[in-house]
């Protein structure tokens, strides 16, 4: 069954002396405001920090968010289900599938929907890819923020190359829309199977290649060792999950814990790190990548055969050439675009292993054709508040690490 | 492994008449109770040395202005988890338009603090005890609270708006 791998190790090779010297934080008593953000460029993404700086460091952080805030759980208010797919994408937009994978799922909870096992394995297989894609912009990123841009341009082409596959199977790249109702919109084609095969023959040397650029790498680790550190009790008071909850050593995943889409099925380790720093983080987030990796393999090599689609009619879109031919699916083609179809009353919480962490949704249906009240848990929300904490005493080039490798998502974070 | 059964006889030991409206839709075991009990309940719980119930997943709000009862017009939602027993549970109190203080879970969790900025900031619930109860999402100078339903959408179906002037 799935076991938990211990990844910390930070012994820095060459040194027997730690590089920094770090003694008390001594302050100058004098106080300088430093405008961190809103548009930054190592901010990536849209926040504003008003940090008040004392020499080089930090004193306090105080946080401003909302910038991009675009009222998604009201626009759901009045949106047929199907139709809030194309919202979710638009959270966390780095792993688009996951989202839109979540939010199917808590749907077809509330309807008692069983999607077949096909479905369900080419689920995990995009949320997978995805899991990918979101933890190597993550730590491409941090190599850029740390001086290092060699090891990002690597990994985006990787990252393209899932893109492709993306592609091949529903005909976007960035915001996916991926899946509907009750199974997915089309089979995986003999194509996007290539591709994913092609994918887990290639990207093993690539992110071997990375981590031999960076794990051990004296530059990079003097960079991130003992940096932002969070301790596990601190973490679950402030509501991590994820892989920063993991990196604190705590080995909660839903994936595991609340499997979902038939996660049960696959052998898979749940990486943790010790001491919740930067470079366990860091770590983390590449073993979980070598684990999706692994997922990935084992749901092509076991892809069940059968249908892609539960048998839903009222939800899931009936064959275009049906619709002309036949009446009854003329009729539910009408009312499933036209949104007039009524969900049962009920309320319902899913959560899925988002990219960041626990990605919950919170829905509650009165009966009628949208939702009467939708709350997306975002991961990034409750845990980016744990930033001042985190940076305070450290320089400004410290916190742009943590920063970088909390992964906080704009989109995601502002909703 | 933990029974909803079991978590909601020991509340009803504890509390009585204080938790009530005991459901469990699609399994997740679901209670209410009032203004004044909620901070000790969610202290029970995470103290709890069986069922550790102590990590908080999310605070939301809801807004029933239909409903009958003026009292329970809003709803605010708290869903728990127990990490160790992996075992959920989710709480509601129901207040009046009149009356929308509730004590702040800040001293229990530390995540508590933006979830009820985000609260406050979309439904006007203020959180009693919270040190920076300001608005999070929405602009500052906003003088309503969005996600209340009497703030609706644009109606898809309204007349007055002329496609061919303002495109759709």
């Amino acid at each position: 069954m799935n076991t938990v791998l211990d990844i910390s190790n930070k012994n820095i090779p060459g040194s027997d002396v730690p590089a920094q010297s770090e003694g008390p934080i001594q302050y100058v008593n004098e106080l300088t405001t430093l405008n961190l953000g809103p548009t930054h460029p190592a901010t990536h993404g849209i926040f504003q920090n008003i940090l008040q700086m004392d020499g080089e460091k930090i004193v306090s952080a105080e946080q401003t968010v909302g910038y991009i805030h675009r009222a998604f759980e009201k626009i759901a208010e009045r949106r047929p289900f199907y139709q809030i797919t194309t919202l979710t994408d638009r959270m966390n937009y780095c792993s688009s599938p996951i989202n839109n994978m979540g939010w199917l799922m808590t749907v077809e909870k509330l309807l008692g929907i069983t999607v077949p096992k096909r479905a369900q394995y080419i689920r995990v297989i995009m949320m997978e890819l995805a899991r990918i894609a979101d933890h190597l912009i993550c730590n491409g990123i941090l190599g850029v923020d740390t001086g290092a841009f060699t090891g990002f341009l690597y990994l985006f082409q990787e990252r393209e190359n899932i893109y492709e596959i993306y592609e091949e199977v529903c005909g976007a790249r960035l915001t996916t829309n991926m899946g509907r109702i009750g199974g997915m919109e089309r089979d995986l084609s003999p194509e996007a199977i290539r591709k994913i095969r092609a994918f887990i023959k290639r990207f093993p040397a690539v992110m071997q290649e990375f981590e031999k650029m960076f794990n051990r790498n004296r530059i990079f680790m003097d960079r991130v060792v003992d940096v932002g550190p969070i301790s596990a009790e601190r973490a679950l008071s402030y509501g991590f999950t994820g892989p920063n909850l993991r990196a604190a050593g705590v080995d909660y995943d839903v994936r595991v814990m609340n499997p979902y889409s038939s996660y049960e099925d696959f052998e898979f380790d749940i990486p943790v790190g010790k001491s919740g720093d930067t470079y366990d983080r860091f770590m983390v987030r590449n073993e979980e990548i070598w684990q999706s990796l692994r997922i990935i393999e084992q749901a092509i090599e076991n892809l069940p055969e059968g249908s892609y689609y539960a048998d839903a009619p009222e939800y899931y879109l009936p064959p275009k050439q049906e619709v002309y031919k036949n009446m009854e699916a003329l009729i539910y083609h009408f009312k499933i675009i036209m949104g007039e179809i009524d969900a049962p009353a009920g309320e319902v919480y899913h959560a899925v292993e988002g990219g960041n962490g626990e990605l919950g949704f919170y829905l509650i249906s009165d009966g009628g054709r949208a939702p009467y009240r939708l709350h997306f848990r975002r991961p990034c929300f409750i845990y980016y508040q744990a930033f001042p904490e985190m940076c305070k005493g450290t320089t400004l080039s410290d916190a742009i690490v943590i920063m970088s490798s909390l992964n906080v998502i704009a989109g995601e974070l502002d909703a | 492994m933990l029974t909803n059964e079991e978590v909601a006889k020991d509340l009803i030991r504890k509390f009585g008449e204080e938790v009530y409206d005991f459901d469990e839709p699609f399994g997740l075991l679901t209670l209410s109770t009032s203004r004044e009990k909620l901070i000790p309940i969610l202290q029970h719980l995470k103290d709890h040395a069986v069922y550790q119930i102590n990590f908080l997943t999310d605070i939301c709000a809801v807004h029933y202005p239909d409903d009958p009862n003026p009292a329970r017009e809003f709803c605010v939602v708290y869903h728990l988890h127990s990490l160790v027993n992996n075992f959920r549970v989710r709480i509601k109190v129901f207040l009046a338009e009149a009356d929308l203080h509730l004590p702040t879970a800040i001293t229990l969790y530390a995540s508590a603090n933006w979830m009820e900025r985000e609260t406050y900031d979309f439904f006007g619930i203020i959180f009693d005890g919270h040190p920076n109860l300001i608005r999070i999402l929405n602009m500052e100078d906003m003088d309503y609270f969005p996600m209340r339903k009497e703030y609706p959408l644009e109606d898809p179906t309204r007349e007055d708006k002329i496609d061919a002037l303002f495109g759709r």
